[in-house]
């Protein structure tokens, strides 16, 4: 491309000076956070990857023994714990992050510093619940970690607090995000933009941060009581001292299915951002879209005894759980056909982005399919803790979430970085993701129907399995040049990508109307908003014509600034209808105050980790080592808390 | 930079604008409310859930004999101990609201006629030093209550009811402790700086906070204690 050579019209970072390593450890901007995000969750998926492609190397062959026992349950741990916490819900926070606020028209999230202690919490979490595995000390219970097998009694070692303390951990940087993000979505949108003229990704993103609120706090109780039960010797899982050995699945489930939602429908988001733009027309069923996102999360409260058919509820919780789960496919299969409706003659451009997207539709039914075929408790009790249940999840999560995010991140990369994705090498890493997907899952399913139990690190021959098994394993191996494929293509194209402007892709909101990478303010002007499809209505005012569109909003948003001022700052005169930007002033030529960058939510984060961290001697008795990191973690934590909350957000230099 | 910081001074005391009209602070902290609910719901459940399940006393509302030694355990809960600690955290809210009020009427210059009473309403700095020591006072109760059971023979350890009614009730007390913490907090800046009506939102959140730790006390004072 002749154009490749030319720089972006504008790099956030430059204009302000704003460079280097401590320029990223004290960031509160947004979008900057969002980078930091997808790039941890990218080098936790490398993580994760690994430690499947070494599981799928031991079940390559029938009675293997490239890792033992041991190391393999150290491995499927990880593998999903990593996959859960480190990779998809950060991916998800990712675009978030970065997309969130530009969606809305707005010029942060509501609390900057707090997102970026959002942030730097995942981090330490990752770290501390990843770094065991190089020292065999990684937790070895599974990533739902079942009471009673993961109490002091039957998981003396310290493999499990890593988990256990792990993932509160994880909880924290979780919720503080969805309370943010829940209150950017309610309270900064700009003038006019009204619920049902949210995109979709909002929407879905909407939905989401109100499962974490819910449903976090869930596992942190559960969670405790593991963590008294290992730690100060309490009752909670001792079948002994009267506990109902049934009550982590309840409260872990109770937590756990909402968190599948948690999973898919920032990735529903996405595709129905990419869906309408490559087809060239609106979303089919807008309104339906989001209510069947929240029916969506709704119900994802109500089914989660599914994941216990085969511990002998009863005939009644049997079949209420099972038609609650029958229940969801409904809005699910309300989704699908939207996103064919969306295609449905429309003129469709077959980029990397749009590939993803309709691999997604396809994957995700498959996987909804299967899940349907396990609503039913009979038919689940044959399919229970077998390879068919592997199957069904991974086509749900790796055919519908990672191809959901692989779908944004090749649409969002130009506004992210201002240049485009190599398409070429895009092609290649979506075929070459695409094979390797159903080379390796598909044959599960007949692994799984053959018996083939979930969790064994090896299996005796002449059983039927080897040919299945082969094929999963070639098929694992071929995601790893996939994804040196996608990963070559990301960061070569960040310098040298095709420099791509405000709208590569004629897109319809207001994320494409600002330039690309987007100035550190966002908006110059707060666009005041009258449509679903700001930027169609003035580039193809045909396209919108049957959608909805009103000043509703502008005029209660008019009388009131002229007392109040706009979200991060900025007067009445701020304001102005969509538009695209094309200026590329700093925030101070422009008078917009922005919040000072700090390292404090950093080091609240470090010392909450410390904290979290001086129960591991005292699990090993040894109470000064406690005693001394505690002190440690406490005083770095309340020191840097003090800091933060009596210092500005905006500080008078 | 020197426009920047001058605007960011300008715009302090300024309102900003938002989709609902409120403060994003409120929005955040009825969110965190809503979160909390089903922290408590959890534990409160599986409270109930254990409630009988115990194999060893001491037990909450029944007499329990130990088999083996003979050794006879009453029933643990002391109720007219805690309806005096509930009725004190209850005064405790009254307390907040009265603080709310004084520091959103600051300005409000007081009636000629105004008495002792009138006087003694106006001041957020009483409110909140009622607040405080009544939420003190019943975390007072709770060590109490603790220390007593511990020496009655319930701990942590010894059995379900132990662990479940300890955990429950110590998570409430730990609320109620951040909740003295941060009113304490707004009482330092009352003798700083004094709290003005454009604190209001300051002090309201806190309000909230604590008027929700206080309901949540009624559930588990019905749930745990009343009810048998």
């Amino acid at each position: 491309m002749a154009t490749a050579a030319t720089a972006p019209a504008y790099t956030s970072s430059e204009s302000h000076g704003a460079t280097g390593l401590m320029s990223w450890l004290t960031t509160v901007d947004h979008k900057r956070i969002g980078i930091l995000y997808l790039h941890t969750s990218l080098f936790f998926f490398v993580v994760g990857g690994l430690e499947a492609i070494i599981m799928r190397y031991q079940l390559m062959r029938p009675n293997m023994q490239a890792v033992s026992a041991e190391t393999f349950n150290q491995l499927f741990t990880m593998h999903g714990t990593t996959m859960v916490f480190l990779v998809i819900m950060p991916l998800s926070a990712a675009f978030f992050n970065f997309l969130i606020p530009l969606q809305i028209g707005a010029r942060d999230v509501a609390f900057p510093r707090l997102n970026a202690f959002s942030y730097w919490v995942y981090l330490l979490g990752g770290v501390f619940i990843t770094l065991p595995i190089l020292f065999g000390l990684a937790p070895d219970g599974g990533w739902f970690a079942y009471a009673p097998l993961t109490t002091r009694t039957y998981s003396p070692t310290q493999n499990m607090n890593f988990w256990v303390l792990g993932v509160q951990i994880l909880g924290v940087s979780s919720l503080a995000a969805a309370f943010n993000f829940a209150t950017t979505i309610i309270n900064m949108r700009a003038p006019g933009m009204n619920l049902m003229r949210m995109p979709m990704f909002t929407w879905m993103s909407f939905v989401v941060q109100w499962l974490i609120i819910l449903a976090f706090p869930v596992i942190t109780v559960a969670l405790f009581f593991l963590q008294f039960d290992r730690f100060f010797g309490t009752n909670f899982y001792t079948v002994t001292a009267g506990a109902d050995p049934l009550l982590w699945q309840h409260l872990f489930w109770i937590f756990g299915h909402p968190e599948v939602y948690i999973l898919i429908l920032p990735a529903f988001g996405l595709v129905s951002e990419v869906l309408p733009t490559n087809s060239k027309k609106p979303l089919f069923g807008y309104p339906v879209m989001a209510y069947s996102g929240i029916l969506i999360g709704f119900l994802g409260f109500g089914v989660w005894a599914h994941h216990m058919f085969a511990v002998g509820m009863g005939p009644m919780a049997d079949t209420v759980f099972g038609v609650t789960t029958m229940l969801i496919a409904i809005p699910t299969g309300v989704k699908i056909f939207n996103w064919i409706f969306t295609m449905w003659g429309g003129s469709l451009r077959f980029n990397t982005a749009m590939k993803y997207a309709i691999a997604l539709i396809g994957m995700f039914t498959i996987g909804g399919i299967s899940g349907i075929t396990h609503a039913s408790p009979p038919s689940d009790l044959q399919q229970t803790d077998t390879y068919y249940i592997v199957a069904h999840f991974h086509y749900v999560l790796f055919g519908g979430a990672i191809m959901g995010i692989f779908s944004g991140i090749y649409h969002y990369f130009p506004k992210m970085y201002g240049r485009k994705m190599d398409e070429g090498l895009g092609n290649l890493h979506f075929w070459l993701n695409f094979i390797a997907l159903n080379l390796t899952f598909f044959p599960m399913h007949f692994s799984g129907m053959l018996g083939m139990p979930r969790r064994i690190y090896t299996y005796d021959a002449g059983q039927g399995w080897e040919t299945f098994n082969l094929i999963s394993s070639i098929g694992a191996f071929l995601m790893a040049p996939a994804m040196l494929v996608f990963l070559y293509n990301f960061f070569k194209s960040k310098k040298h990508g095709e420099v791509a402007g405000d709208n590569p892709w004629d897109a319809p909101t207001l994320e494409w109307s600002i330039p690309s990478p987007p100035p550190e303010y966002n908006f110059a002007q707060i666009p005041m908003v009258t449509s679903r499809y700001p930027m169609w209505d003035i580039t193809h005012p045909e396209r919108t014509a049957e959608i909805p569109h009103s000043t509703k909003g502008w005029d209660e948003a008019r009388h009131r600034s002229d007392e109040h001022i706009l979200p991060g700052g900025g007067h009445m005169a701020d304001m102005a209808p969509a538009h695209i930007e094309t200026a590329a002033k700093t925030a101070s030529e422009l008078d917009i105050p922005m919040p000072t960058p700090t390292i404090k939510p950093l080091l609240v984060a470090l010392g909450m980790l410390v904290m979290v961290a001086s129960l591991l001697p005292f699990f090993a008795g040894k109470t000064s080592a406690f005693v001394v990191l505690l002190a440690i973690g406490a005083g770095t934590m309340i020191y840097s808390l003090y800091d933060w909350l009596t210092t500005p957000l905006e500080e008078a230099h | 930079m020197t426009s920047h910081a001058a605007a960011a001074e300008g715009h302090a005391h300024e309102h900003h604008y938002t989709t609902t009209g409120l403060d994003n602070r409120k929005v955040a902290i009825w969110s965190f409310i809503g979160s909390e609910c089903m922290l408590f719901a959890s534990l409160i459940s599986t409270y109930l859930i254990y409630k009988g399940r115990s194999v060893v006393g001491p037990l909450p509302h029944e007499t329990w004999t130990d088999p083996s030694t003979g050794a006879v355990f009453k029933p643990i809960l002391n109720i007219p101990i805690t309806s005096a600690s509930t009725f004190v955290l209850l005064m405790s809210s009254l307390a907040m609201v009265l603080a709310l009020a004084a520091v959103e009427n600051k300005d409000k210059p007081l009636p000629a006629n105004a008495g002792w009473w009138d006087r003694q309403l106006a001041s957020s700095k009483l409110w909140l030093w009622c607040t405080c020591i009544l939420g003190a006072t019943f975390l007072g109760f709770q060590a109490f209550e603790f220390t007593s059971f511990v020496h009655e023979g319930l701990t942590l350890r010894r059995n379900l009811f132990g662990s479940s009614f300890f955990t429950l009730t110590g998570f409430h007390g730990a609320h109620v402790t951040v909740g003295v913490i941060w009113l304490g907090s707004l009482l330092a800046i009352d003798y700083k700086r004094g709290l003005r009506p454009s604190d209001t939102l300051m002090v309201d959140i806190a309000a909230l906070y604590w008027h929700f730790v206080d309901v949540v006390w009624i559930a588990i004072f019905t749930l745990v204690y009343l009810i048998k």
